[in-house]
């Protein structure tokens, strides 16, 4: 077993770890960030999403070798004080009943976002299907994005 | 010296020592309603623990216990939103706390949407007792008539000369006053916080990975558990050969473990490891060889063909039976006899079953997602031979429970494995154990016979034939199940003379348990098409026809309400509109489904609109939250999933194949909620049943075509 580099939320951590290991279980037991979450175990949830240098990906079915010298962020990380658009349009609308997906379903909806800060309907269905919830908050989560994503206009027309 | 001296005496030397603080709860005699406001010292009176439900410190602030379980339906809101009315403090100051697992609490099995319906009335009294007791307290700081304070905000005002003084520096002398026998509530028009759409205090820990739940607890030297378990109920381990699982990086022990299924035993071997993954692994590497002697190796085909033949032969245990239907059925000209499938179901949790236990010298202490700490503490305290306060059970937050986590099997088996280990023990199932081990929805079969004369029905006779998740129970068998008229509005009863509801008894080994709105969840469907069968029978508008059959003035309210949301007279030719109502643990809902033909084949559903007469409640937007899941769940139900047996086990074993309702399935869903003096009724499952029938309506509306089998397909119909 070497060691693993990996960057997590802007901090490096050298994981002894099992190169096989999915991703999920180190960031969860190896690293102790449990607010990503292990729904599925493969990749048909997207409780376990987090970003790979930038893009949202399945934590349970990625190797942690895969992510070896790569930027990881976790929903721990997407930000400082809990208060990325997404995150306030979610407590806004209060989107999640047990709240168990929501981790992932933010970091989703902050990749859709980011590629299209305009979303319809249909595209944040397309975008969002890879993440189930139990309790039926889907519709919660597309008025959420939408109100997400005139946060985000917001913030970019007062930064022009 | 009386010993309310001696132990008011005691108190206060206790409160000296922890810090001076105002703590109420509940005193609840067998059987009583209402319950009994005590302090420590009333407490001590009656030589019982308080509950303390409300503790006010010295510093003003206030912790609510919240003694059920959170598990999405929001009582993490509710307890401390009731509280924070009567106690006047604002909601977003107080601090919440989970109960552990305690019989002080009473009941705290999460179950039939009771937590606000089952304690309100006593929530608010204690609260507005507190708040009484500090405005006393006040008065008699400033020597003043009590009548001219007041209570607001965590202070109490006297009104003529507007001083002010915080909680916090009047709890020391609250706290020595004997709780007053009568206090005055407020109305409901005067409320500040209740019935508002305030924001739960959960929300922001559940968008930034800090809501603490089952999985995510962990202890100093904590093991990891994965245990591969007979796919059979009732089936054992004949041997195992775990030499490539020992060989796996992080594996430290290999054990055998049995685990009660209700009283049933259900063996299994667990890996113990460093770490998940290696638990995983592990169990992946074993070679179990199975016992699977003295099991039925059913199939789905076979439960639905026995359910089917006793439905033809068999007139079962009669829970209801008025008027002559016999006769009424030979006497009708127009008569329907008709039989209704439903399927089993796995909850699904989003959390799979987890427990974390450490058994350590006769004590055990359980932190897990758990909807019944006190049923829980029962269970193993009788199993494991340990008194009632050694056995301690701490809820987490719950990725959602739906009655599965009311069990207690899997608390147990984590502190089996403790127990045996010598350590602290996260037990983690993984998707495939939790959609294959059960328990389960039952699936059920209905017959119905009914009969119109004149435009009203003149006979109805339902059958049911599914499995009695109560015998599981203990429940005796000669009696029919007691749900099998649960989701039927009783005033249908008053208007169908000639009515007969009975229950066929059928079973099979599998294991059964409650599933969100239980027997209403596949009851609604039969006794709710039927009614439209019925409708269509006697060429009545459907709506028109319940209105006609359901003689009570709040209901028709609802229908009324129904009506013009949905726009049911003024729907057009070409497209489909079903409705369907029900009844859940004491609320009605009402729902119409609009659907059309889908370009693409099959049927799309356009619209949903629910009116949900809940009675006295505390949150509308968690109302309207519980409902659209509720809604969810159940278009997943009807339309998407079910659990099939082949050989005795559960074929499909994870998300592949076992399909939820995705983002791209969901309609606009509308839901009203019904403003009404009535008491308090369920939430957060009443919403699920009038769905597919009102969806399966629709679709005969559209097509002319009856569904009376789910689940279906949405898109071959
Ligand atoms: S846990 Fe990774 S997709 Fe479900
Ligand atoms: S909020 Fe419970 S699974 Fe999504």
């Amino acid at each position: 077993m070497s060691s693993i580099i990996i960057t997590i939320n802007g901090k490096d951590h050298s994981l002894d770890v099992d190169p096989q290991m999915p991703l999920l279980w180190a960031i969860r037991d190896v690293v102790g960030l449990k607010g990503t979450k292990y729904g599925c175990g493969v990749a048909q949830c997207g409780a376990c999403t987090v970003h790979l240098n930038g893009e949202a990906v399945r934590s349970c079915v990625t190797k942690v070798s895969r992510a070896a010298g790569q930027k990881v962020v976790t929903i721990e990380g997407l930000s400082k004080n809990n208060d990325h658009p997404v995150q306030r349009a979610w407590q806004e609308i209060d989107v999640p009943q047990c709240g168990y997906c929501h981790s992932g379903q933010i970091m989703s909806a902050a990749v859709l976002l980011r590629d299209n800060p305009n979303p319809t309907d249909a595209d944040i269905d397309a975008g969002m299907a890879g993440n189930i919830c139990r309790c039926g908050s889907y519709l919660r989560v597309r008025k959420a994005i939408h109100l997400a994503a005139g946060m985000e206009r917001k913030v970019s027309s007062r930064n022009e | 010296m009386d010993t309310q001296s001696v132990s008011r005496r005691n108190f206060l030397k206790v409160s000296g020592l922890t810090g001076v603080m105002l703590s109420l709860g509940l005193y609840l005699p067998t059987h009583a309603e209402e319950a009994e406001i005590i302090n420590t010292a009333g407490a001590a009176d009656l030589g019982t623990d308080l509950n303390a439900w409300i503790r006010i410190d010295a510093l003003g602030k206030v912790t609510i216990t919240d003694h059920r379980a959170e598990m999405g339906q929001g009582s993490y809101q509710a307890v401390p939103q009731i509280i924070a009315e009567e106690l006047e403090v604002p909601l977003n100051e107080v601090a919440i706390v989970f109960a552990q697992g305690n019989r002080k609490y009473g009941s705290q099995i999460t179950g039939g949407s009771s937590t606000v319906r089952g304690s309100y009335k006593n929530l608010l009294k204690l609260s507005a007792t507190a708040r009484q007791m500090l405005i006393q307290a006040a008065a008699n700081q400033w020597a003043v008539p009590v009548t001219d304070c007041y209570a607001e905000a965590g202070h109490v005002i006297h009104k003529p000369s507007g001083k002010k003084a915080n909680y916090g520096t009047l709890v020391a002398d609250a706290a020595k006053l004997e709780p007053p026998k009568d206090v005055v509530l407020k109305k409901r028009a005067d409320y500040t916080q209740i019935g508002k759409p305030l924001h739960r205090p959960d929300t922001p820990l559940k968008t930034n990975g800090t809501a603490g739940f089952g999985l995510d607890k962990t202890l100093p030297g904590m093991l990891y558990a994965a245990v591969e378990r007979n796919p059979r109920l009732r089936g054992k381990v004949k041997s195992f050969d775990d030499t490539a699982a020992r060989k796996v990086p992080g594996v430290k022990q290999i054990l055998k473990v049995k685990m009660l299924v209700h009283s049933t035993p259900r063996e299994g071997v667990a890996v113990i490891a460093e770490s998940t993954w290696a638990a995983l692994q592990g169990k992946k590497a074993l070679k179990v060889t199975w016992d699977d002697s003295g099991f039925e190796h059913l199939s789905s085909e076979e439960i639905y063909k026995r359910q089917h033949e006793a439905l033809q032969t068999n007139e079962g245990l009669s829970l209801k039976q008025q008027g002559d239907v016999a006769d009424a059925l030979a006497k009708g000209s127009k008569k329907l006899d008709v039989v209704y499938q439903t399927p089993y179901q796995s909850h699904s949790c989003m959390e799979p079953l987890n427990c974390t236990a450490y058994y350590q010298a006769s004590k055990v202490e359980i932190w897990g997602p758990i909807q019944a700490p006190d049923m829980v503490q029962d269970f193993i305290s009788k199993e494991m031979k340990l008194p009632r306060e050694k056995v301690i059970v701490n809820m987490t937050f719950l990725g959602g429970g739906f009655g599965r986590k009311a069990f207690t099997d899997y608390p147990y088996e984590a502190a089996v494995i403790s127990k045996a280990v010598g350590a602290p023990i996260q037990v983690v199932w993984t998707r495939e154990d939790d959609s294959t081990q059960g328990p389960f929805r039952p699936g059920i079969s209905y017959r119905c016979e009914g009969a119109v004369a004149d435009g009203k029905i003149s006979a109805f006779k339902l059958r049911m034939a599914g499995q009695n998740l109560g015998h599981w129970m203990g429940a005796p068998k000669d009696k029919p199940n007691n749900s099998t008229n649960e989701g039927f509005l009783k005033p249908y009863t008053e208007s169908i003379k000639n009515l007969s509801i009975a229950d066929v008894p059928f079973e099979t080994p599998i294991p059964v348990l409650w599933w969100r709105s239980v027997y209403a969840s596949t009851n609604g469907f039969a006794y709710e098409s039927f009614m439209d069968e019925l409708a269509h029978e006697a060429r009545k508008d459907p709506m028109t026809f319940r209105r006609e059959h359901l003689p009570d003035e709040r209901v028709q309210k609802q229908l009324d309400k129904l009506a013009e949301v949905s726009g049911w007279n003024s729907r057009k030719p070409g497209e489909g509109y079903g409705m369907a109502i029900t009844e859940c643990f004491s609320s009605t809902v009402g729902q119409v489904v609009k659907v059309s033909k889908n370009p693409n084949g099959g049927v799309k559903i356009d619209h949903v609109w629910a009116v949900m007469d809940c009675g006295w409640y505390v949150n509308p937007d968690t109302v309207k939250a519980q409902v659209e899941g509720s809604i969810v769940m159940a278009l997943g139900a009807a339309t998407q999933h079910e659990v099939t047996f082949k050989d005795g086990m559960a074929v499909d074993k994870n998300f592949y194949s076992y399909l939820m309702p995705r983002i791209t399935d969901i309609p606009p869903i509308d839901v009203f909620i019904m403003e009404n003096d009535a008491d308090a009724g369920g939430v957060g499952e009443p919403g699920l049943p009038a769905f597919s029938p009102a969806l399966t309506n629709a679709i005969f509306d559209l097509t002319g075509k009856r569904v009376r089998k789910l689940p279906f397909s949405l898109a071959t119909v």
